[in-house]
């Protein structure tokens, strides 16, 4: 009796959702024009231009590809890239995921503090916050200062792959926490009272119970933080040395230095789709088992 | 497998307290269960019932107090050692588990294989009567089923003992009713101690063998239901169980009797009280009865009043009667009684014998929400 009250239920928002979807069909392309329009002319069109020029500059072909794929630099760099990457993911994920759950199980005024602390970093440009890190990284700032300080022999931090993870890490946390949050804050904790009622230890309770539940967040977030690292500029540009080159910067040395738009259109080009392809190889992780059941 | 009758755990709790700061959610309670028992525990929100439930299960540390749970002390037990199977209000399903998952997880846990985990579950699910479910996920199944889902994964461990904390409050009446059927039943099959939380007093009259009632922290009186109906020791139980006519006025004795001046009519009963206590006395609806003005004798224990409500129930009527002194006294009549109006005059009449006096106490108000 109860279940069919709920089918009726469903069956009349159902319509409700059609009438609605009928209505849009029409209307909804108007409030979307603005928003497609500026992405048409201000990030398809400039795509568009630089994978044309990829193929035609300086005369039409597949030159430039060749040259990226012949060149062994070329290839340790994308290499790295990813590796780099994939550190400052695992990186913010470690940081991250305690730091939502923290987030989910206080009360709302301490929450609001450790929003403000993720979103603070946000409104400092990221030119201002890299220089700090400058600072803090350097021979003689003030990390290495303090591991003097103690005794012991201070490590190199700027201009190394280690340095840059840091501080790519820093930048990039909030776009790991925010997602986390969003899907914890709708994991119901009683779950772990119950699963400690059936004898979870709090540890398994967690390992079988939260995690997996959390589990979408953590795929959005290290698929963000992950792309996001993929096309970083200045942090690694400022931070790194020679031996922590990352794409970005190959291609802006191309483009702006040498002027040579075939070559760096060329590598964009390959770094989109690496990425696409990466995508698409996490897209199915990223979907949630117990939503869709067994009706799919 | 053991017999029912050895596999319930008894519990014992001794002057258990709990405080929050100053707030005292637990006054030295002190409650035994038997072994195999139904026990409800019954009152207000707020009043304990729930705390009480929560120091059995292991998620609230005591203040002080001792809690035996088959004969051992379990204080300082963590929650999941405790072998103590729980249902919640709010079914608590693994959501991203099947049915049968959910169900094999306790199992799963105590490191007990296949085949004899998925024989243990089929045999938990059937006593549940959700044995077609096992593939679907909780988020596929309705507020009742999923219920009974959560019943099967609490008791396909076979823990000793049993605890529901409003397990059928955000379910709709029918299904209510009949759910209550079912786990009497698996009570009666499983042999086990149940502890169930409710604020429903009528739940708790269908379901256990006896009831503690709770009232700010305290248990107020432990009984069957027929003796918490019949013979409340107190006001707050008078009220909370039933439904009551409470009397009050000034109160006289004389030897071994106490009368109350209701509105210029006295109303004896053969009882006196301790020292000290105000006296109210107390009636049940179906130990009324009402006559039209004048014809139900001028005995002392007639009340004139009038009818302020009548209400048609189908196995008879209810009726709340205005009194002279404008408190309200509720009859329920039987189909074959006469039948009264609004505002109809009439004589409420009642047996001496069946005044329950007892002490007055302004903490019997309570609010259910």
């Amino acid at each position: 009796m109860a279940t069919r009250a709920i089918d009726s239920r469903n069956t009349v928002s159902a319509v409700a959702a059609d009438d609605r979807r009928r209505w849009f069909r029409g209307q909804a392309f108007w409030l979307v024009a603005p928003a497609l329009l500026l992405l048409v002319i201000c990030l398809g069109l400039p795509l568009a231009i630089v994978t044309l020029r990829s193929f035609s500059e300086p005369q039409w072909g597949w030159q430039n590809y060749a040259w990226f794929f012949g060149t062994p630099v070329n290839l340790t760099v994308l290499q790295r890239t990813f590796a780099i990457s994939a550190w400052v993911t695992l990186v913010c994920l470690i940081a991250g995921y305690p730091y939502a759950y923290v987030m989910t199980a206080v009360g709302p005024k301490m929450r609001l503090v450790l929003i403000l602390c993720v979103l603070v970093p946000f409104w400092v440009s990221g030119v201002v916050r890299t220089l700090a890190w400058v600072i803090l990284l350097q021979d003689s700032g003030v990390i290495n200062s303090v591991i003097r300080a103690v005794g012991l022999s201070p490590v190199k931090l700027i201009r190394t792959q280690t340095g840059v993870v840091i501080g790519m890490a820093q930048v990039l946390l909030p776009f790991m926490i925010l997602p986390l949050y969003s899907v914890m804050k709708t994991i119901d904790l009683r779950l772990m009272q119950a699963a400690r009622s059936l004898g979870a230890s709090p540890a398994r309770a967690f390992a079988q119970v939260y995690l997996p539940l959390s589990l979408p967040g953590v795929y959005a977030g290290a698929i963000i933080v992950f792309i996001l690292a993929l096309g970083f500029y200045i942090t690694p540009a400022l931070l790194g040395g020679p031996r922590s080159t990352m794409l970005s910067t190959l291609i802006q040395n191309q483009v702006l230095s040498l002027l040579n738009w075939g070559r760096g259109g060329a590598m964009g080009v390959v770094l989109l789709i690496a990425t696409f392809v990466l995508l698409a190889l996490a897209a199915p992780l990223s979907r949630q088992p117990h939503k869709t059941g067994s009706r799919r | 497998m053991a017999s029912p009758s050895t596999r319930g755990a008894a519990i014992d709790l001794k002057s258990v307290s709990k405080h929050y700061g100053s707030f005292i959610a637990l006054d030295k309670v002190s409650l035994h269960i038997e072994p195999g028992e139904f026990m409800t525990l019954l009152g207000p929100s707020g009043s304990g019932k729930t705390t009480t439930l929560n120091v059995i299960a292991g998620f609230t540390e005591v203040s002080s107090g001792s809690l035996d749970v088959g004969g051992k002390s379990v204080i300082g037990v963590p929650a999941h050692k405790r072998n103590i199977g729980l249902v919640f209000q709010h079914y608590a399903l693994f959501p991203h588990m099947t049915v049968s998952r959910n169900v094999a997880y306790p199992l799963t846990l105590r490191g007990i294989a296949n085949p004899d985990r998925e024989g243990r579950v089929r045999k938990a699910l059937d006593m549940v009567k959700m044995a077609d479910f096992g593939h679907r996920f909780p988020s596929e199944l309705s507020g009742g089923q999923q219920q009974r889902v959560a019943l099967a994964r609490a008791i396909v461990f076979d823990p000793p003992l049993l605890l529901m904390d409003e397990p059928l409050g955000a379910l709709d009446k029918k299904l209510r009713e009949w759910l209550q059927l079912e786990i009497k039943r698996i009570h009666r099959e499983l042999g086990t101690t149940f502890v169930y939380v409710t604020h429903d007093q009528e739940e708790a009259l269908v379901l256990s063998d006896r009831i503690a009632v709770f009232n700010q922290g305290r248990i107020e009186q432990i009984g069957t239901g027929r003796q918490l109906y019949d013979e409340p020791e107190t006001l707050f139980v008078g009220k909370f169980v039933g439904d009551s006519t409470i009397l009050r006025g000034a109160a006289s004795t004389s030897g071994n009797e106490t009368a109350i001046d209701v509105a210029g009519r006295k109303v004896a009963a053969a009882k006196r009280l301790g020292d000290g206590a105000k006296p109210v006395m107390l009636l049940r609806p179906e130990k009324l009865s009402l006559a039209r003005r004048g014809k139900g004798g001028q005995d002392r224990n007639t009340l004139p009043g009038r009818i302020g409500e009548a209400i048609y129930l189908g196995s008879g009527s209810k009726y709340e009667v205005v009194l002279a002194d404008t408190s309200k006294a509720i009859v329920r009549s039987t189909l074959d009684a006469e039948t009264f109006a609004i505002g109809d005059e009439v004589d409420l009449v009642f047996a001496g014998s069946d005044v329950k006096l007892l002490a007055d106490d302004e903490n019997a108000d309570f609010t259910l929400t």
